[in-house]
């Protein structure tokens, strides 16, 4: 039985050259390893666009850390994606000033424009639609987020914009 | 040359790039640090703490005293940590400064690094914040590059290093344990106090956690003096700070003005009032946890002391407006789903009660709810008072719960059978 479970339990793989430059960037600012696991989880996120158990591991192998506490704080932080999301991650903000100002509508629109709710990824692995706490741009709202770039004042002719450019751009 | 009065957004240009290193300087920035450097750390600490200067950030306690009660050296390290992970729904004002100031900032952390006598420096920016990382990554680049940064400063003993950590979510990072916990690479549950961080903090050392805003207060304090400071005041307070307005007002933003200008003020003067056709119904003053406030409390002056006496808090002084067409009671069950949301779980009436809470105000927003609802809503708030849970979320989250039921009670009820309508 153990035999079963070791041959099909996820195994960590290579980091990338660049992953690990940039993990032992982020190394020189701490004095301790565990301190750089979230930060490590990030840049293989950045690379990967989303974190598996085989980059998980590996993160844990590299910088010497328990997998299971690497993967209490993977779970942790909203904005570690333990599930594969499409190439577009869409945050739409839905806290209180964009609520007033109707993020419900444009989550609405979003859905019945890509079929997908929130938590899911349109079948051709573009877009994953993901609600995110307050953005920080009130007087800006409606506001969001495609993948680093912050959008605001959004209507849906602006979303139907956004997302036409990020399709074009692939 | 006039000394400025606006010294948090002197330097401030929507639309340009922020200042580099070498015109920031030449706008008169970095003299703090030099000044400090004259100081001894203790006089530094006094000094600010004269200035009357109250933490940014929410909780308003008086920075100089906060960071009196970190020990003497003993050689090891000592750490202070800026909280940039803005969070608070409704704030938007740290975000401003990180953005188009960057070195504003920088050279406040120095400055208090001189009084902590601290060894290195940390900024907590939340991983949303592309556009500040980018400006701060920048920014620490030039001030290294300019021996602003490093060993011996400016030819001096005092030497210092400073790192920006980006986050990945999680509002209870604001809350400055949890926040140590996350930066230590652990999950961001709050930590016991006693030990307060001063004494045992960031990896059991020395640390002080301040607001961004509230560092981006020491170049002046230093530069210019007490006197200066308290000059920059009204109504009997001192400095100024940001206030923004948002919500269906004619010109929503945050502006950079005297500690202590009325709600008036800042809802009329600077964001224009409310839109056409739209009648204010209460604000939440400042920031998702606070206090409901009604439209007789505009003329109440920002000061923390009388927002209190008012039944709220002033929080980060960024005022949300609930507009008269804008339902009370789906207003609560955003702001209770997002503490909900938030919630890291670590203790009972945060982790059990916030999701109850949210799920009886969704019953009563789908015309699914009873006046019991109503009354277990109530004791909700007094099972999530101070005194009742780890940190200050679950209160915070309380907060416009409570004061939503004491001036809504009308609308709860009418949401009892027919929903929201």
């Amino acid at each position: 039985m153990s035999n079963l479970i070791a041959s099909t339990a996820p195994k960590a793989r290579q980091l990338t050259p660049e992953e690990i430059h940039d993990i032992e960037h982020e190394k020189t600012h701490y004095p301790y390893a565990q301190a750089v696991g979230l930060e490590a989880l990030k840049i293989v996120q950045k690379y990967q666009g989303w974190v598996s158990d085989e980059s998980l591991l590996a993160v844990a192998d590299y910088l010497k850390l328990p997998p299971d506490e690497l993967e209490g704080v993977a779970t942790f932080f909203n904005m570690i994606f333990r599930r594969p999301v499409g190439k577009h991650v869409i945050l739409l903000c839905d806290s209180v000033a964009c609520w007033m100002l109707g993020c419900d509508n444009l989550k609405a629109h979003i859905s019945s424009k890509l079929g997908i709710e929130y938590g899911q990824t349109t079948a051709d692995n573009q877009f994953t639609l993901i609600p995110v706490p307050c953005l920080g741009d009130c007087d800006k709202a409606p506001a969001m987020m495609v993948g680093d770039k912050t959008y605001r004042n959004l209507t849906p002719a602006k979303i139907d914009a956004i997302l036409a450019d990020c399709t074009a751009r692939g | 040359m006039t000394v400025t009065n606006k010294p948090l957004t002197k330097n401030i240009e929507i639309g340009r790039a922020p200042f580099n290193f070498a015109q920031y300087q030449a706008a008169g920035g970095y003299q703090s640090v030099a000044k400090a450097l004259t100081f001894k750390p203790r006089d530094l600490m006094k000094l600010v703490q004269d200035s009357g200067l109250g933490g940014r950030g929410g909780a308003g306690f008086n920075t100089g005293l906060k960071w009196s009660f970190i020990p003497e050296p003993d050689g090891g390290p000592r750490y202070l940590v800026v909280n940039a992970d803005e969070m608070e729904p409704g704030t938007f004002k740290d975000r401003l400064l990180m953005e188009h100031d960057p070195h504003l900032l920088i050279e406040g952390m120095i400055t208090a690094s001189i009084a902590l006598q601290a060894t290195m420096a940390y900024i907590f920016l939340r991983g949303e914040y592309k556009e500040a990382e980018h400006a701060l990554l920048q920014a620490i680049k030039q001030a290294y590059a300019a021996g602003m940064l490093g060993k011996n400063i400016q030819g001096s003993e005092f030497s210092l290093d400073m790192a920006l950590h980006t986050s990945a979510g999680r509002y209870i990072c604001g809350e400055e344990t949890a926040l140590i916990n996350a930066l230590e690479g652990k999950r961001a549950n709050p930590r016991f106090k006693p030990p307060f961080p001063q004494v045992s903090g960031l990896w059991g050392r020395p640390t002080l956690v301040n607001n961004v805003e509230t560092i981006c207060n020491i170049p002046g304090i230093v530069t210019h003096g007490v006197e200066w400071f308290k000059g920059l005041g009204i109504n009997g307070q001192f400095g100024t700070r940001i206030s923004g307005v948002s919500g269906r007002v004619k010109n929503p933003g945050c502006w950079e003005m005297p500690v202590g200008t009325t709600f008036r003020t800042l809802f009329e003067d600077y964001a224009g009032g409310m839109q056409d056709g739209y009648q204010l119904k209460a604000f939440l003053p400042g920031g998702g946890s606070t206090d409901f406030l009604m439209p007789e409390h505009l003329d109440l002056p920002m000061i923390p002391g009388d927002v209190a006496k008012a039944g709220s808090r002033l929080g980060t002084s960024l005022i949300m407006v609930l507009d008269d067409k804008t339902c009370p009671v789906g207003c609560v069950h955003n702001l209770i789903k997002f503490f909900a949301h938030e919630s890291c779980g670590w203790c009972t009436p945060c982790r059990d009660g916030l999701p109850w809470s949210e799920h009886m105000l969704l019953k009563l927003e789908n015309g699914e709810g009873s006046l019991k609802d109503i009354e277990i809503l109530k004791e909700m708030c007094g099972y999530m008072a101070p005194g009742n849970t780890f940190c200050a979320l679950a209160p915070g989250a309380a907060e416009p719960l409570q004061s939503g039921l004491k001036y809504f009670m009308d609308e709860f009820v009418e949401h009892v059978n027919h929903g929201c309508k």
